[in-house]
């Protein structure tokens, strides 16, 4: 296979505190490490102005196939994950049929080698349909390479199936992911709970429905040695729990998406559907918990949760409107808007939360840029200012309150297994 | 009759607004306008002028997405005094059984020359998303539970009529806060006329962060009955409510319902308002509400010349936006 050489980059590597000017090269589709800028090689990208990262990792995306095609496909959704510099990805199985054995886990696998955009790893559901009730096959799903076990958009709401869940898992050492919301809570809601909500008449969610489920899961993680993945934190709350949980020496990890360190409920005063998301969009308060649980590790990891949806299910009335705003083509402009610009967090903080991170949770021999890895890399440039038009965008859906804003930073080019797949287009 | 020149007065000047979505957004003087616009439709009326002709050769589609009596009849009733004509929309056995969507549904039957859209849905911002993509002037006739304009504008202007002034003013709403855009709009538009509201009922049933609209939080009737000039009983929506918010209808009306002993404790003059349709026996005792401190009927009288005064405006805005000389 061919060589590349990346010339004058800024290197950054979290995986070994690597952060340098330099030259980096691909050989045979892996990493051969940094190198001088006189070597020779079938493709040279002078990444001058550029960060030169390992490729990012969207811990956990809708592909929505089979069964929701309209809304998005494996192939467009790994062509969207390529234009906003991801590689890999964990693929959520809310899909019809529910990806909860080997057979359906093994179809997502085929369809995304078809695309040949991204690497795709299944999430295995963690209970039959996702219904919460009985254990899927998970031992079946791991020969069929799933990384982890969710019952995505469902909470995992009954105690004791969580508890076998996560005792079961053990043996595979893979982690549960739990998306913390306690239904009784949650039922009808539409936004956070709080001042806007009430101005607004929308039923409100309150934080509590987020923070009674984070709670139990470290309980049963501390009971049963398992391994708990928190989705989409985004309580000052959940922050809290998990910081003592972690000091604790409990296997708990979490996730926080970029719309939540960005967006508040107060965005709901136009009803625009686009800022429904599940968890709510929550109050500047939680917003700043979130950041310093980034800043101080308890959150380990940063994901798009991509939820892509057609038109026709995100422009009519609020209440009908399905959760969930598209988000792998803005990660990193919104990481950066959000983390970089106000100092919150380092180049090589935000790119740990975005390559390493998520490697480490799913058990992925990824996000690394050390000598023999992979070579998948994401070049970025953090400067370059744009506007997002509909025409940008790769996923098949929309739904994103990020159309027509100025954002700043994209993948310029990424490479998968050696290979150039995707270039930005000027 | 015509008698364009007499209701064509100083009293709507300053009108700009495309829109009643809400009171929310409205200023002082934009209320101040639509209650005095009324007034002056209600002078008109009893000298017998009820039929008049500004709107005539318009369309007021009136556009029920959610079961309604009063309200609807209000404003069908209103538009023709105006000599619109109205084109009635109810959401059962329409399009929208077959999967239209909302907006499309809308943008239909806009496309049939209609001018003015009187809308009522039980998603909150619906109204707010047909000004988006209607032409036509918007006025919300109810929206889930986030605002009910026009039902806040006749209180009030019950309340005014009766007190001559609002500045000053203790009003107390009670019962179901949380599923009411009565209060909503209520608060807002007392509030911003200078009325102290306070806003009674069980703690289930009322909003979080409720206090943050600068109204007086109370769960106890007895305790601000005598400080309240006026009471606006709101009916408990049972439709609306998803769980057990109060153990028996016999409780809420031992805590929250206005009776002949409740009355014996408040202020002399105390006015009773209900926005309706009225629970009799849970908000408020039959005699209470025929007695000589209800104005529910009067309420409803008063409904009409102020959706007829809405309207009004929003023909005057249309009219002037579109260089039609007034």
């Amino acid at each position: 296979m061919k060589s590349i050489l990346i010339k004058n980059g800024r290197i950054i590597d979290p995986s070994q505190n690597l952060d340098v000017q330099g030259n980096l090269l691909i050989e045979d589709a892996k990493i051969k490490g940094l190198c001088e800028a006189t070597t020779t090689a079938d493709e040279v990208i002078d990444a001058t102005g550029l960060i030169v990262s390992p490729g990012l990792i969207d811990l956990h995306v809708s592909l929505c196939e089979p069964g929701f095609e309209e809304d998005e496909t494996i192939e467009s959704g790994t062509a969207a994950a390529l234009a906003g510099g991801v590689t890999s990805l964990g693929c959520l199985p809310n899909t019809s049929p529910v990806v909860d054995d080997r057979s359906s886990a093994e179809f997502i696998l085929l369809q995304a080698e078809r695309a040949a955009n991204c690497h795709v790893f299944p999430l295995g559901a963690a209970t039959k349909n996702n219904e919460g009730k009985e254990l899927a096959e998970i031992g079946q799903l791991v020969a069929g390479q799933a990384v982890g076990f969710t019952d995505a958009d469902h909470p995992i709401e009954n105690a004791e199936i969580m508890r076998c869940a996560l005792e079961y898992t053990r043996m595979f050492d893979r982690p549960i992911l739990n998306r913390p919301q306690v239904p009784d809570l949650t039922d009808k809601g539409q936004m956070h709970e709080g001042f806007h909500s009430t101005v607004l008449g929308l039923k409100g969610i309150p934080a509590a429905a987020e923070e009674i489920m984070v709670n139990r899961d470290i309980a049963l993680a501390e009971l049963t040695q398992g391994r708990i993945h928190l989705m989409c934190i985004s309580t000052q709350n959940s922050v809290a729990q998990i910081r003592r949980a972690k000091q604790a020496g409990i296997q708990v990890t979490a996730d926080v998406t970029p719309h939540h360190l960005t967006l508040t409920d107060q965005m709901l005063e136009t009803y625009d559907p686009n800022y429904k998301v599940l968890p709510p969009l929550r109050s500047q308060e939680h917003i700043d918990a979130l950041i310093e649980g980034l800043k101080d590790g308890t959150i380990d990891v940063i994901c798009s949760d991509h939820t892509p949806h057609a038109s026709e299910k995100k422009t009519d009335e609020i209440l009908g409107a399905d959760f969930g705003i598209i988000g792998l083509e803005t990660l990193l402009p919104v990481c950066i808007q959000s983390l970089i610009i106000p100092g919150h967090l380092s180049w090589s903080e935000l790119i740990s939360k975005l390559t390493c991170g998520p490697a480490k949770i799913l058990g992925l021999s990824k996000g690394t840029l050390a000598d023999g890895a992979d070579a998948d890399v994401t070049l970025i440039n953090p400067e370059i200012k744009y506007q997002l038009e509909p025409a940008h965008l790769k996923s098949s859906s929309q739904n994103t309150p990020f159309l027509g804003q100025e954002l700043q930073g994209r993948a310029e080019i990424v490479i998968v297994s050696g290979e150039v797949r995707y270039r930005a287009e000027n | 009759m015509n008698i364009d020149h007499e209701y064509r007065t100083d009293i709507s000047s300053g009108w700009t607004r495309k829109h009643i979505l809400g009171l929310q957004d409205l200023s002082k003087d934009e209320l101040n306008i639509i209650l005095n616009q009324a007034a002056e439709f209600k002078r008109l009326a009893a000298i017998g002028e009820t039929k008049l002709t500004p709107l005539a050769g318009t369309v007021v589609a009136n556009l029920f997405f959610e079961p309604s009596t009063r309200t609807r009849i209000s404003f069908g009733l209103a538009a023709k005094r105006l000599s619109a004509d109205t084109v009635d929309f109810t959401a059962s056995g329409s399009s929208l059984s077959k999967g239209e969507s909302f907006v499309d549904t809308a943008k239909t039957i806009e496309a049939m020359g209609v001018s003015y859209v009187v809308v009522r849905h039980k998603t909150p911002g619906a109204p707010q998303l047909l000004a988006q993509h209607l032409d036509a002037n918007i006025l919300n006739a109810g929206d889930g539970t986030h605002e009910h304009p026009t039902q806040a504008l006749l209180d009030i202007f019950t309340i005014r009529e009766h007190f001559g002034k609002i500045e000053g003013l203790t009003v107390t709403l009670v019962g179901d806060i949380l599923h009411s855009r009565v209060a909503r709009s209520n608060i807002w538009g007392l509030k911003k006329l200078g009325a102290h509201v306070i806003v009674c009922g069980p703690t289930t049933l009322m909003p979080t962060e409720l206090s943050q609209l600068d109204v007086e939080v109370s769960n106890n009737l007895d305790d601000v009955l005598d400080r309240t000039d006026c009471l606006n009983l709101l009916r408990i929506q049972f439709e609306r409510q998803r769980g057990h918010f109060f153990p028996s209808i016999r409780e809420y009306a031992h805590l929250f319902g206005m009776n002949k002993q409740r009355i014996s404790k408040a202020k002399d003059d105390v006015l009773i308002l209900a926005p309706g349709p009225i629970n009799r026996g849970v908000e408020i005792t039959p005699d209470v509400a025929d007695g000589p401190h209800s104005v529910i009927l009067g309420q409803v009288s008063n409904g009409l010349i102020i959706r007829m005064a809405c309207l009004y405006l929003l023909h005057l805005q249309r009219t002037a936006s579109l260089g039609i000389p007034g």
